[in-house]
């Protein structure tokens, strides 16, 4: 299926959830929050959070600012 | 790498309350645009402070080198406190503020329940948009956020937001990075006498503009709490030495606020008595 991550397509296996998808593009877990269709998905649950078609996902992590 | 650890705080033992956030120092450091990481993490600890403002932003998907700031900064030393810039609408600096709320929590950092908030005109001025910024802080506020509001130094907006519950209004000098120190200082003699009248301990900080060590210094004899300042050090010519600067900076207008300047007059009053003088007075 395809879905969007930081404005980019992605074709991903149906039905994978945050975390495979986080270890997929090899992101430190520790450093990133993720936003699934505009809404912050917290922590505890990537594990089970699964995914779908077209979904839109930010993984964000913090960078120097003023 | 210099060892960072023994690196002297403010020496005020003064320190700055902003909502339920108790900082050692009254200055608040950005972290942005530094050469690198190493030179960023090594003019934090000289400045004093222990309040950094930080950015959210995409995390890239090919990371070959993968380092993150994160790896710099000592999350248990620092109160992280993250922005909302590069916004230009109330909806996205909502959502930037609980992505950031996001990060801290996993990184079990107290600056989890607070925001610094950027909503902007545009990218030519970086000037706040006024309505937007009122609109994105009652958001935020009913959401639970400790929301530090950078605005302009209209004492008119200056009241709405704290109205709206801000937990401290932070005007800005001058444009963000433009280095003009504090262009209206009226205005913000207005702002502090707005923000805290019968509220004496509303924490009002200076945000942007600030240029080089002697406008923290200006800003701070106004009466304002502290100074969150950020290209003033990561672009001088050597910001470690201008670190300590504007630490030193802070402490001399603070302590001079304390203090209390003599009035300006327009005639000399001699320091040396003015009697009893060998020589005759002029006519």
């Amino acid at each position: 299926m395809r879905i969007q991550v930081n404005g980019q397509d992605r074709e991903v296996p149906q039905g994978i959830t945050i975390a495979q998808l986080l270890d997929t593009l090899r992101m430190n877990v520790a450093h990133v929050a993720v936003e699934v269709n505009l809404n912050v998905v917290p922590r505890a649950q990537h594990a089970r959070h699964e995914l779908h078609e077209s979904d839109r996902l930010e993984v964000v992590s913090l960078v120097g600012g003023g | 790498m210099t060892s960072i650890a023994d690196a002297p705080r403010s020496s005020l033992g003064d320190s700055l309350r902003v909502g339920t956030h108790q900082l050692a120092s009254r200055l608040i450091v950005g972290t942005g645009k530094y050469a690198d990481y190493a030179q960023m993490s090594v003019a934090l600890a000289l400045s004093g402070a222990d309040c950094i403002t930080v950015a959210v932003r995409r995390e890239r998907l090919i990371d070959a080198r993968g380092q993150n700031i994160l790896d710099f900064i000592d999350t248990s030393r620092y109160t992280l406190l993250p922005n909302t810039a590069g916004c230009f609408t109330a909806e996205d600096a909502v959502r930037v503020a609980r992505l950031g709320r996001e990060i801290l929590l996993g990184l079990e950092n107290p600056g989890a329940d607070w925001v610094k908030l950027e909503v902007l005109g545009d990218t030519k001025t970086l000037l706040p948009d006024p309505v937007a910024t009122l609109e994105a802080t009652r958001q935020l506020v009913d959401e639970g956020f400790q929301v530090l509001c950078y605005t302009s130094d209209d004492p008119m907006m200056a009241r709405r937001l704290k109205e709206a519950g801000a937990v401290s209004v932070m005007p800005a000098g001058s444009p963000i990075g433009s280095g003009q120190g504090v262009l209206n200082p009226n205005n913000l003699r207005i702002c502090l006498e707005y923000l805290k009248d019968g509220d004496a301990d509303y924490p009002v900080i200076v945000d942007a503009g600030v240029g080089t060590a002697s406008d923290v210094t200006i800003a701070m004899e106004l009466g304002v709490d502290g100074v969150l300042l950020n290209t003033g050090i990561a672009h001088a010519g050597d910001p470690l030495k201008m670190a300590v600067a504007m630490k030193a900076a802070l402490e001399a207008g603070r302590l001079a606020y304390l203090a209390g300047r003599i009035p300006k007059k327009l005639y000399a009053t001699a320091s040396s008595p003015e009697s009893d003088t060998i020589a005759p007075k002029p006519r």
